[in-house]
């Protein structure tokens, strides 16, 4: 009997294992907050690396800079369904989809086999009312990630790419900064899956072959690498690199609509893009600089200010930035010198 | 008897099912503790922030309609912000029919309080204050609704604030009383907003008191109908300590009342007095701009039945001094740039115009005058701003 029932138990060992449990379809479209990121079963494994059934990685070609995070990022779209394309914004997903980002820092950046510690992972599901944002923290042995709608602080050091140790206090972001990032006209929307930020030649046919995607015509729009200068020209790459990391809030329906500053890649108002345009309500923001961009005049512009400071009066982006994207701001200031002082 | 307990039992018990009073507590994670309140609220609850010091380090958002986020009293529940590293303000508000009430604010890095996009907001009985007085790296605004229709900012104290004090952009339907802004650069500000009513306030001690100005470039321009009364504003001198390059940075101190680039503006029935510079200034937005839509002069501003103190003893603005010696030791305490249509001062005080003919131009340009520009006929105030009843009965 006891024999019988080994064996049994290791027949249902052996059966879970080959076919493990397939995402949970009910949790992602039902009304509850899931306490646990194991509920959904997005990942076959405790820790997130190995992505279930229909879960796919994904990157963009330009994305937005958190703090030196790797960040590993997935979507899931629901068996049967695709998500429509779309050639300027974000991609329409069918209900039950869902897009995951987990967060984590590897002990040193020089090293890739290094242990890297996993902070958190952000959800975003589509549910019939729209989409619902959650952020789930790690806990310590990895085994499973615990909701925090309030967010979080916690000490977290690495080795960086020149060797030097770095320690910053990261920031988990509560429900409603989510929303602050994610905010079109009120609702909440994705920021990174466009056509041209996930457009790298192939990646679109990819989706089409795994069935995420309806389409991937030929004349999809592309955006460079921000730190590729083989990908695209100076102005491009530092266009790329204001949308994503600007224009989610410094965009007509964003959080910042209000500043008159809208740096979406196709804007082409130069003022909105902050070419000679005066401060609004940036407080000690502006640093004593009169214009967001004057051209030819890095050094002059309210742009390279926000981003070269830590203060949160004066930070840009407010959220998700404790430490300066020395490499972004060389971008920026390379992109504003190279202007034409007369534009 | 017993019945009527029972009663008083089921109503009790009915109206916690349907509003719930989350109450928070200062002490160790009062950050996550008052997020999550914030967050958990359902429309109709209370957030109730008890007294004591909450030591904060991020910044608090509300998203969720019709809450109210209720303290002890300006004095006695404080949000002590002075250790933030995130976040561009202390409280976000970004849901409607919000009503914010007694608790404190302070020494946030960014702004106070924000709201955006946040219709019906009520802000009572607040402080909200920089507590080492004026200094350039104090946050921007206390309290700073933008994007909304329908404010009431009221009974609230903003000290320290280096931008505005109490700041309302790109709204409508505004109204700001009783309150006091003190040692702000503005005191209080009406910037490219339609039909505000600001009374009863007192702006003491800023660089200068209540400015209506409209800006180029914004989504919502054209600021309009605003009316100025029965505030009292006084003794605006102190140094601009606004960061170089804000706008504000220009008002020279001494500053009572600053009306720029706006239209319909009435100012009446104020005691405007003790300011170095002016007691009102009448001008035209200054600074290039490249905005088609954008008009930078001022239109159908009436200033009248103002009390109005001594003025012009310590112009604050380049050639000011040249300007009072030419005209007598002091300036008028009505300085018009000479730019824009039908202004009308029925003070009974001198109005000294510099003769201005365009707006942006130098002011080596100007041809100082006494302008006479009373007048026998005042146009219509616009209509008092009414805000809905609903705002009003949230603070009952």
């Amino acid at each position: 009997m006891i024999r019988a029932l080994a064996a049994l138990a290791g027949w249902l060992a052996l059966v879970s294992a080959s076919a493990p449990m397939p995402v949970a379809q009910d949790v992602i479209t039902g009304d509850t907050l899931p306490r646990s990121l194991s509920e959904f079963r997005f990942f076959t494994d405790g820790i997130g690396h190995s992505p279930n059934d229909r879960v796919r990685p994904y990157a963009l070609n330009t994305p937005l800079f958190s703090d030196y995070a790797l960040k590993n990022r997935f979507v899931y779209v629901p068996e049967g369904q695709t998500a429509t394309y779309n050639a300027d914004g974000v991609f329409e997903f069918p209900v039950g989809s869902a897009l995951i980002k987990s967060f984590g820092y590897p002990a040193d950046f020089r090293d890739p086999d290094s242990e890297i510690r996993w902070l958190e992972t952000r959800v975003l599901l589509r549910r019939d009312s729209g989409w619902v944002a959650l952020p789930y923290v790690w806990n310590e042995d990895g085994s499973d990630a615990t909701l925090r709608r309030a967010g979080r602080r916690m000490p977290v050091s690495w080795i960086d790419a020149n060797g030097e140790t770095q320690e910053i206090s990261y920031r988990v972001p509560n429900q409603n900064q989510c929303k602050t990032c994610h905010a079109r006209d009120d609702e909440i929307a994705l920021i990174g899956p466009n056509a041209r930020n996930l457009n790298d030649g192939v990646r679109l046919a990819q989706w089409v072959d795994w069935s995420i995607l309806d389409q991937a015509p030929d004349d999809a729009p592309r955006v460079p690498v921000w730190d590729d200068p083989g990908s695209g020209t100076l102005d491009e790459r530092a266009r790329a690199y204001l949308d994503i990391n600007c224009a989610h809030c410094h965009e007509r329906e964003g959080s910042a609509s209000n500043s008159g500053l809208f740096l979406s890649y196709n804007e082409d108002q130069t003022v909105a893009r902050g070419i000679l345009k005066r401060p609004v309500a940036a407080g000690r923001g502006s640093g004593g600089r009169d214009f967001d961009i004057e051209p030819g005049h890095p050094e002059r512009s309210i742009f390279v200010y926000r981003m070269q400071s830590r203060d949160p009066g004066i930070a840009m982006p407010e959220l998700g930035r404790g430490m300066l994207h020395d490499e972004g701001i060389a971008l920026i200031e390379e992109y504003i010198a190279a202007m034409d002082e007369q534009s | 008897m017993k019945s009527i307990v029972a009663i008083g039992a089921m109503l009790l018990a009915s109206t916690s099912a349907i509003a719930a009073i989350h109450t928070v507590e200062a002490g160790p994670d009062a950050q996550e503790r008052l997020q999550t309140a914030l967050i958990e609220a359902e429309p109709g609850d209370t957030v109730q922030i008890g007294a004591g010091r909450f030591e904060l380090t991020d910044g608090l958002s509300l998203d969720v309609d019709n809450v109210s986020v209720r303290g002890a009293g300006p004095d006695e529940s404080i949000l002590d912000f002075t250790n933030q590293v995130g976040s561009g303000e202390g409280l976000m508000v970004t849901s409607d029919d919000v009503v914010l009430h007694g608790f404190a604010i302070e020494n946030t890095r960014g702004d106070g309080i924000k709201s955006k996009e946040a219709n019906r907001i009520v802000y009572d009985n607040l402080r909200v204050e920089w507590t080492n007085g004026p200094d350039a790296s104090n946050g921007a605004y206390g309290i700073y609704p933008v994007e909304s229709t329908h404010v009431l900012v009221q009974n609230s104290r903003v000290i320290g604030a280096s931008d505005a004090g109490i700041y309302v952009g790109q709204s409508q339907q505004i109204v700001v009383r009783h309150n006091m802004v003190t040692h702000n650069v503005a005191g209080i500000e009406i910037e490219n907003s339609f039909f505000a009513d600001v009374y009863e306030n007192m702006a003491t001690e800023n660089t200068g008191g209540i400015l209506v100005f409209d800006l180029p470039n914004l989504p919502q321009m054209g600021g309009h109908s605003v009316r100025v009364f029965n505030n009292l504003i006084q003794d605006n001198n102190t140094d601009n300590f606004a960061p170089e390059g804000n706008i504000v940075a220009g008002v020279p101190a001494g500053t009572g009342v600053m009306v720029m680039a706006n239209r319909n503006v009435h100012v009446f029935e104020n005691v405007i007095q003790d300011h170095g510079t002016s007691n009102v200034m009448l001008v035209a937005y200054t600074e290039e701009f490249d905005d088609p839509n954008y008009e930078p002069t001022i239109r159908d501003v009436v200033v009248r039945d103002n009390v109005q103190g001594r003025a012009g003893y310590a112009p604050d603005f380049e050639g000011g001094e040249q300007l009072a010696a030419a005209v007598g030791g002091t300036l008028p305490p009505v300085l018009w740039d000479g730019i824009g249509d039908n202004i009308i001062v029925n003070d009974q005080v001198p109005v000294l115009s510099l003769g201005l003919t365009s707006a942006g131009q130098a002011l080596s340009e100007a041809q100082p005058s006494m302008a006479e520009i009373a007048s026998e006929e005042t146009p219509d105030a616009p209509e008092a701003v009414v805000l809905p009843a609903s705002m009003e009965a949230a603070l009952q």
